[in-house]
């Protein structure tokens, strides 16, 4: 009889059948015979001394912290001669205690004559069985890895990006169509990263982070960091750097190896990894400003990498910078940099002419590092520029009334910009000084740009000798309120050859714009004003309209124009709730997007030519993220670079052509594809209404009823 | 229509034809004349005399301003023959119009709460109304009587009738202890009507999320539903069972559900900002047409190929800049190919119900602003074809 079943319970126990939740949770009882060992060396005796013996070596083996019960030693007695055969076995409670007992005991002296060697009983069945003869291994197999740059070797040289939305992560084609390249849902469960070159996709999870790349969209390594939120890679690709909020816990039956963490990274929180082989380089406890403070934001990234990937720094406020070296992780010459006062520094980034000068001199190639240290005592600010490894410091700068150091350096690493924010001697209000080191000149001579307002944003033209200030009187700066969109002015700034002064090119006074965005390539700037919920404007600037010769700017010096005439607004747009704007790496497209992790309000992205066209409008609900995939640096020469630009018109002229042809190609594709969806549906609506007639007929004896069909004139248009 | 809308139009078009650079001016023009014409947005015109009104749209397509209800529109319906037009509202009255011309025929008064739903039988011989004051009434068309009234514990949320109109299912609401509940009830069509049972034929309890929409499926014997949750089910009539579902059919609350001409598929709008059409006995979704605002309103165009949606942030969520302003639009999908194919302004709130006309002639918009929109189609808008030759069967 089956048990009475009362809201899913069963009230009587004994009928149901628990074997198989037994069976999972049953202890496994020691089976095998790890925990005896087989002592060698112990003394020949008779049976007189047995007691004595016994009593003797449980003494010592307690004595090591190994105790035995005595009844589970066995010694066995050769009886023809009736004496002990020299050996004896002692079986502990487990395992460990064996090992234990094998770490302590193993090359014990018993006495003058007798040391004891300790082994495990299963040991020496394994040693004695063993085959005599090596055998190498088997060497594994050879296998191809995808090429990780594939996606450079694009006929068309379309750039990729990645949008993530809800749970659905597609890499994408961008083309006219774009598309997919790859997608999957759930891909990701925090965000998705490119690395700094585009070659590798990261994808956050609770374990830890992936990276996935190459044509196929493997997963190439996995990186057990768990609940990592941040990452941060080398410039070169070579490592990454994770961070948790959670610190580190190891705990017993976790994977262990050189990929994994040790008990010796419990309590830190901060990673360094090789990218290559997933190896675990280093662990780091980053300095918790912020569990005092949970409002001051944790400075990313903690580490600084050197833009040759040989080292990373990371500072300890007030105190010092620490280099490492890699791939050893060691602290570079056994000492920090002692910086009294330190707050912030920043290495020089390499630039196109210090790759091709390096390996001509003989002479190895300096790394440099910027840093500041605040007003102290009597002790004026002061910049300073420090050679690396060699510790010499290049140059110092004394600077008064500071607030606040912000340094820039221009991607070519030809100027450093430190942005000093001063205050009055009342401290009642701030102005901003700009002060410029020319890093490639002798002595590294300092301009100074004054300015009288408060400087938001500050931005070097990629690759020139421009910048782009967001600067603001506005009274509301100080006292923020909700929904209060500030009154900025945009200045461009440009360095005047022979006077080796930044003069201003050009003021762009009242706007709201707080975010500027150089293109890539330089030339082509973006004015945005992002997170204001009535201002959505975007301004699409050439600083260089009257030069046709793309990418050679011309020397203003010798120009004949007036200064600063060059600058021409090529268009306006407008992407409600903007959050982000990007540029693609070939300097072409502007992405902007409006992220659901800031609003709600009417999410998507929206893709522009440099021109302020808008290409592409895509209102997606719940989307998060786009991101462009980068690009690594051209492999073209100066030289074939020249040659590209000079016969331009000719591969213009091959490109529209193959524009044409796509077009129409895709044309055909969408047609075919309507007609597809057409005859579903009418397939369908044929069999609904076939069945509808059926069932009809069946009922036509108890009812009748007509079935009218309508039939809608059709007409056709043929469009060219 | 505002020019960002417009290009967004223009460029799936360039996309769609696939058309040379050169082109792209007199595409647009002609583009823009063939739906401008269709569905063109003349200023209201409810305050001219219902004669003039009536002239007007013999001739053009204008849209007619139906100002009666003082309060956010809940419902509008047709009648089968669609020469008239119900309406309902927050506040008490339900009107009824002449569809061509806009002229108010009458009203129907007797409710003492929000009017939530009505609908009207297929010889628009009664009216039946489910209102906030706790009851069902039945309404004779002609004469604007109440015929018979149903007291219920809760408020009354939706009502149908069957397709040969001798029976009746309602939802009430979930409030103050009282399950939600779907009722059937037997209409009396012998008599004047007043002689009604008030007993229901049936009445079960949907288990898990309540049901926000119902109505009878393709067969009478079967009651299709749509959930708070997002579900839609089919009940039996009979027995109350669950015979199909679709747990997941939308994301959020289903706000409408209208069938098509022979019942054999269905449009769901939702808050999750999309509408659906799915198989009515199988409850397969067909099509998915998403959006970027939360939807009140779906119904499916008889005629061409396209469905109607109609939605719009809440006045809580309402951005303040002016050209923000469109979001209260009823947006034209095509039905096949889930491509939006154009948009209809004039509301200045959400749109809380859609209409179209049983022969596919015109439609009827009802808005939180708490007027009726009535648009005439033009010709242009039965003979443009934006995707060529395609044409799928109704």
């Amino acid at each position: 009889m089956p048990a009475p079943v009362t809201n899913g319970i069963h009230a009587n126990d004994d009928d149901i059948d628990y074997s198989d939740i037994e069976a999972k949770y049953q202890v496994h009882l020691n089976e095998g015979y790890d925990n005896v060992v087989v002592v060698d060396g112990v003394p020949l005796i008779d049976h007189s001394k047995e007691e004595k013996l016994y009593a003797k070596i449980g003494k010592e083996f307690a004595r090591k912290g190994c105790p035995f019960r005595p009844e589970n030693l066995y010694m066995p007695w050769d009886s023809s001669t009736n004496k002990s055969k020299g050996y004896l076995f002692i079986e502990f409670p487990s395992d460990d205690e064996a090992t234990l007992a094998i770490a302590h005991m193993d090359h014990f002296a018993f006495d003058p004559k007798h040391t004891f060697r300790v082994n495990r009983f299963t040991d020496i069945e394994k040693y004695a069985n063993m085959d005599a003869a090596f055998a190498p291994p088997e060497p594994e197999p050879f296998k191809p890895r995808e090429h990780l740059r594939a996606w450079l070797a694009d006929n068309q040289g379309r750039d990729q990006y990645v949008t993530y939305r809800q749970d659905d992560v597609a890499v994408m084609w961008h083309g006219k169509p774009a598309q997919v390249a790859n997608e999957k849902k759930n891909w990701t469960d925090l965000y998705v990263a490119w690395s700094p070159l585009g070659t590798l996709m990261v994808t956050m999870h609770r374990q830890g982070i992936q990276l996935w790349g190459g044509p196929s969209w493997e997963r190439l390594m996995r990186f057990a960091h768990p609940m990592a939120k941040l990452v941060d890679f080398s410039p070169c690709e070579q490592y990454l750097v994770t961070w948790s909020h959670d610190d580190i816990h190891v705990h017993d039956g976790m994977p262990q190896g050189p990929q994994y963490f040790s008990p010796e990274d419990e309590g830190n929180n901060l990673a360094v990894w090789d990218v290559r082989t997933g190896h675990l380089l280093r662990t780091f406890k980053t300095q918790n400003a912020a569990s005092d403070n949970e409002k001051q934001q944790m400075p990313w990234p903690q580490l600084k990498w050197s833009p040759d990937d040989k080292f990373v720094a990371r500072v300890t406020p007030d105190v010092q910078i620490s280099v490492y070296e890699l791939p050893s992780m060691g602290l570079n010459a056994k000492k920090s940099i002692k910086i009294d006062g330190v707050v912030d520094f920043e290495w020089r980034p390499l630039g196109d002419k210090d790759r091709e000068e390096e390996g001509k001199s003989k002479k190895p190639r300096e790394n440099m590092i910027a840093f500041w240290t605040p007003e102290v005592a009597n002790q004026p600010a002061r910049v300073s520029l420090m050679a690396f490894p060699s510790r010499s410091v290049l140059r110092a700068k004394n600077l008064f009334n500071v607030t606040e150091c912000k340094l820039h350096f221009q991607n070519q690493g030809d100027f450093l910009c430190v942005k000093v924010d001063r205050h009055t001697k009342t401290k009642k209000s701030i102005f901003c000084n700009l002060e410029i080191f020319r890093i490639r000149e002798k002595d590294f001579p300092v301009e100074v740009v004054e300015l009288k307002d408060t400087v938001l944003d500050f931005s070097w033209e990629p690759n020139g000798e421009r910048f782009a200030i967001v600067s603001t009187s506005d009274p509301n700066y100080l006292n923020p309120g909700p929904g209060v969109t500030l009154r900025t002015d945009v200045s461009f700034y440009q360095l005047e050859r022979g006077k080796d002064n930044f003069k201003l090119l050009r003021n762009l006074p009242a706007r709201s714009t707080n975010t500027i965005r150089w293109s890539p390539k330089g030339r082509h700037i973006v004015l945005a004003t992002v997170g204001s919920s009535s201002k959505s404007e975007l301004e699409f600037w050439d600083l260089d309209f009257n030069n046709d010769d793309y990418g050679r700017p011309k020397d203003p010096g010798t120009s004949k124009d007036e200064w600063g005439s060059g600058i021409q607004l090529l268009g306006t747009g407008d992407h409600y709730g903007v959050t982000d704007v990007e540029w693609d790496p070939s300097g072409r497209f502007v992405a902007t997007s409006a992220s659901v992790w800031k609003h709600m309000l009417e999410n998507g992205f929206c893709i522009w030519d440099f021109r302020g066209q808008e290409l592409e409008k895509h209102i997606l609900d719940r989307f998060k993220q786009f991101l462009w995939r980068p690009r690594p640096r051209t492999l073209l020469t100066k030289e074939q670079q020249r040659l590209v630009r000079k016969n331009l018109r000719e591969y213009s002229r091959a490109f529209d052509e193959e524009d044409a042809a796509e077009e129409s190609n895709v044309s055909a594709e969408l047609l075919a594809l309507r007609k597809r969806l057409v005859d579903e549906w009418n397939a369908w609506r044929a069999q609904v209404k076939r069945e509808a007639r059926g069932q009809k007929e069946e009922e036509a004896t108890e009812e009748i009823s007509e079935w009218i069909e309508e039939i809608i004139e059709q007409t056709e248009e043929v469009v060219e | 229509m505002g020019r960002q809308m417009w290009s967004l139009q223009y460029y799936r078009y360039m996309r769609l034809v696939g058309v040379s650079q050169e082109h792209k001016n007199e595409i647009n023009i002609e583009r823009k004349a063939a739906v401008t014409l269709a569905l063109s947005p003349y200023p209201p015109v409810g305050t001219e005399s219902p004669l003039a009104s009536r002239h007007r749209a013999a001739h053009k397509m204008r849209p007619i301003l139906l100002q009666g209800h003082e309060r956010s529109l809940t419902q509008i319906k047709y009648n089968r023959e669609g020469d008239l037009l119900f309406s309902c509202s927050k506040d008490v009255l339900i009107n009824v119009w002449f569809s061509t011309n806009g002229e108010r025929l009458g009203t129907y008064d007797g409710h003492n709460g929000t009017v939530w739903t009505i609908d009207v039988d297929f010889e628009s011989r009664f009216l039946i109304s489910g209102s906030a004051d706790n009851t069902m009434k039945l309404w004779n068309v002609q004469t604007g009587k109440c015929l018979f009234t149903w007291e219920f514990p809760t408020a009354v949320k939706r009502v149908a009738f069957s397709e040969n109109g001798d029976q009746v299912v309602c939802v009430t609401e979930q409030r103050m202890g009282h399950q939600g509940a779907i009722r059937i009830f037997d209409i009396d069509r012998s008599s004047d009507g007043t002689n009604q049972s008030t007993e229901a034929v049936n009445v079960f309890h949907p288990i898990g999320s309540k049901a926000t929409v119902v109505t009878f499926a393709h067969k009478p014997s079967l009651i299709l539903t749509g959930h708070e949750s997002g579900k839609i089910a089919l009940f039996s009539a009979e027995t109350g069972e669950e015979v199909e579902t679709n747990q997941k059919a939308h994301m959020e609350t289903i706000t409408d559900l209208q069938l098509s001409p022979d019942r054999s598929y269905f449009i769901t709008s939702s808050k999750d900002k999309t509408a659906r059409l799915h198989e009515t006995a199988t409850l397969r979704v067909l099509k998915t047409y998403a959006t970027e605002t939360p939807l009140n309103s779906a119904a499916i165009a008889p005629l061409r190929p396209y469905v109607l949606l109609g939605g719009g942030q809440e006045a809580m969520n309402v951005t303040t800049t002016s050209a923000r302003q469109g979001k209260f639009e009823t947006r034209f999908w095509h039905k096949i190919f889930e491509e939006e194919v154009g948009r209809v302004r004039g509301h200045f709130g959400p749109i809380n119900t859609l209409a179209v006309h049983p022969s596919g002639k015109s439609y009827a918009s009802g808005g939180e602003d708490g007027f009726v929109r009535v648009h005439h189609f033009d010709d242009s808008y039965f003979k443009t074809r934006p995707y060529g030759e395609f044409e799928p069967d109704p």
